[in-house]
């Protein structure tokens, strides 16, 4: 190939991704245009600061503050949850088990199976098990679920960085005598950018899901006082408002997906900049 | 150490600033026994890794405060000998060892438990790349350390600035302690992993080919520390530079495909080399 070739032939490829990020930029702004431009004119203090009143659902006055309240119970627990189970799993899938381990392999596959199930399987299965309890739906087997849903995306998001841990650093960690546990400190601190990833992938994906907390956590107009209480989700306070025949209602689904839209911004941005904080020593 | 315990370190230090000046008087005393016996020795060792047979009878005994180099070419199993000594070969798959490695009265390769950390912190080991762990530079050095239990502020600020200056770091990093250990410079950062080593108090250490990957004037300067070292620590040597070994080395092993064909004292083996082999290697037939 010619020299002259090969700069048309990186013009044109340069060509091409710019094109994929102009369309997937194209996409997002349009869903947030779509979303602010019929939320934010009817978005006011109040509805982010009050609970509904009698007739919230058909254009009374009111707010979704339970709502609000109750997907960051749910996020903030099973995202707690999650980390904890997930990160001494993957912990122990690269430090206990060797590389070409049958146990491993069978758990990784596992895991990406796990990965890839729809929230609503999730959970119909949590409502199973909560029926064979004898459970109503509450705040704890919404978080029980959105827990499981969460996991595979931690362990797997962790797992193909842990991975990459230099043999000599565990070498190194080894050989002043520690044990196979005292070295998850170093661990945590080589994938903590990892883990701040992990953490925002799951907050985005336990926050927006509706289908797992349907059965599972309920919904209710008031603030859950305890884990045994039912718990109303943004995500579904959107779908209630906007299956309402009222346009009024409708904007107010918008003005709920506003203020969703914000709350992942806020998690996320402190997400990566409390585990940046710890990640400045990484290796 | 758990989770809980690393993130306090790291809030702690991220506010921390180094509390001492160079005027302060310090002392550092031991503060692990050291083994009554701390002969290592190697007899009839066989070491298989998935049915490759990597080391073949090796026998030898590492002579005290002397620093041994293990020579030979690429691939005759020195670095598998070295990792053996402290264990850390149980990293490896599908090993299958036979025969005896002895330190002191304790049987290295039937170690189990707290007697393979115990091992391990008695024979340190500087890797082949600079490694430091993902800690600030005052962790790194107390972190050997507050593992084996010590953890009074006080105590380690003895033994890290100790260590450091024994390495001949602590003028370099003593304004910025806590800052991350991956900002310091290749050769910094070995003679960091030196420090980290010592901190614990081994009798032994291993050096895998530690100055392979520095440049002239670090490697310089961590051979002038091996030397040093030798007065109260006995250093086990791999390396790849018949130059470096001619320098610095007391006691020579020769291994070639996983035999120990010739040891014995440097100038011995380097200028009256018994076997054929080692003559060819020495005058560089093959390397």
């Amino acid at each position: 190939m010619s020299v002259k070739l090969k700069f048309i032939e990186e013009k044109i490829a340069r060509g091409f991704m710019l094109l994929s990020i102009l369309i997937v930029l194209f996409f997002v702004l349009n869903v947030l245009y779509a979303v602010l431009r019929r939320g934010l004119p009817v978005l006011t203090w109040e509805m982010v600061s009050s609970l509904p009143g009698g007739g919230f659902y058909i254009g009374k006055e009111g707010g979704f503050l339970n709502a609000i309240v109750g997907s960051l119970y749910i996020v903030l627990a099973s995202t707690t949850i999650g980390l904890l189970i997930a990160i001494p799993v993957v912990f122990y899938l690269n430090t206990y088990l060797k590389k070409t381990d049958r146990f491993a392999y069978v758990a990784r596959i596992a895991y990406d199976v796990l990965f890839g199930i729809p929230s609503i399987v999730y959970g119909a299965f949590g409502f199973t098990i909560m029926i064979y309890l004898g459970l109503r739906a509450s705040l704890l087997g919404g978080i029980i679920v959105e827990s499981l849903l969460i996991i595979p995306i931690l362990i797997r998001t962790l797992d193909e960085v842990a991975k990459n841990i230099p043999q000599d650093l565990l070498d190194s960690s080894y050989s002043i005598g520690s044990t196979r546990i005292e070295t998850i400190g170093v661990v945590v601190r080589q994938i903590a950018p990892a883990i701040a990833t992990a953490t925002l992938l799951s907050i985005g994906r336990s926050i927006g899901d509706a289908a797992g907390v349907m059965f599972t956590a309920g919904f209710s107009d008031s603030i859950p006082t305890s884990l045994s209480q039912q718990a109303a989700t943004l995500p579904l306070s959107v779908f209630f408002q906007l299956s309402a025949p009222q346009l009024e209602v409708q904007d107010r689904a918008y003005a709920a997906a506003v203020v969703l839209t914000v709350i992942v911004l806020i998690l996320s941005l402190s997400g990566r900049f409390i585990m940046n904080f710890f990640s400045k020593n990484k290796i | 150490m758990s989770i809980a315990t690393t993130f306090s370190w790291s809030l702690r230090h991220a506010f921390a600033r180094p509390t001492w000046t160079l005027t302060e008087p310090f002392a550092v005393e031991r503060k692990f026994p050291r083994p009554s016996d701390v002969r290592l020795a190697v007899d009839n060792l066989n070491l298989y890794i998935n049915d490759a047979h990597i080391l073949k009878n090796v026998s030898v005994s590492i002579p005290q405060n002397k620093i041994t180099c293990i020579i030979g070419p690429s691939g005759c199993g020195k670095s598998t000998l070295l990792r053996t000594l402290n264990r850390l070969v149980d990293t490896n798959e599908g090993i299958k060892i036979s025969g005896n490695v002895n330190f002191g009265t304790q049987d290295i390769i039937s170690a189990k438990g707290s007697d393979i950390t115990e091992i391990r912190r008695n024979i340190g080991l500087v890797p082949q790349r600079p490694c430091p762990l993902p800690m600030s530079i005052y962790d790194n050095v107390a972190y050997g350390c507050r593992i084996h239990g010590i953890r009074k502020k006080a105590k380690l600020d003895v033994i890290v600035r100790h260590y450091l200056e024994a390495v001949g770091l602590w003028e370099e990093v003593k304004s910025r302690l806590n800052a991350p250990a991956n900002g310091l410079s290749i050769g910094q950062q070995q003679r960091l992993c030196l420090a980290r080593s010592l901190a614990v108090e081994p009798s032994y250490l291993l050096a895998d080919e530690s100055t392979s990957a520095l440049d002239p004037i670090s490697s310089k300067k961590i051979e002038e520390l091996f030397v040093k070292l030798k007065e109260n620590y006995s250093i086990v040597m791999v390396t790849h530079t018949l130059r470096q070994a001619l320098r610095i080395a007391d006691y020579v092993i020769f291994m070639y495909l996983g035999e120990v064909i010739e040891q014995g004292p440097a100038n011995e083996v380097f200028n009256n080399p018994q076997h054929s082999l080692t003559k060819n290697y020495l005058s560089g037939a093959f390397s």
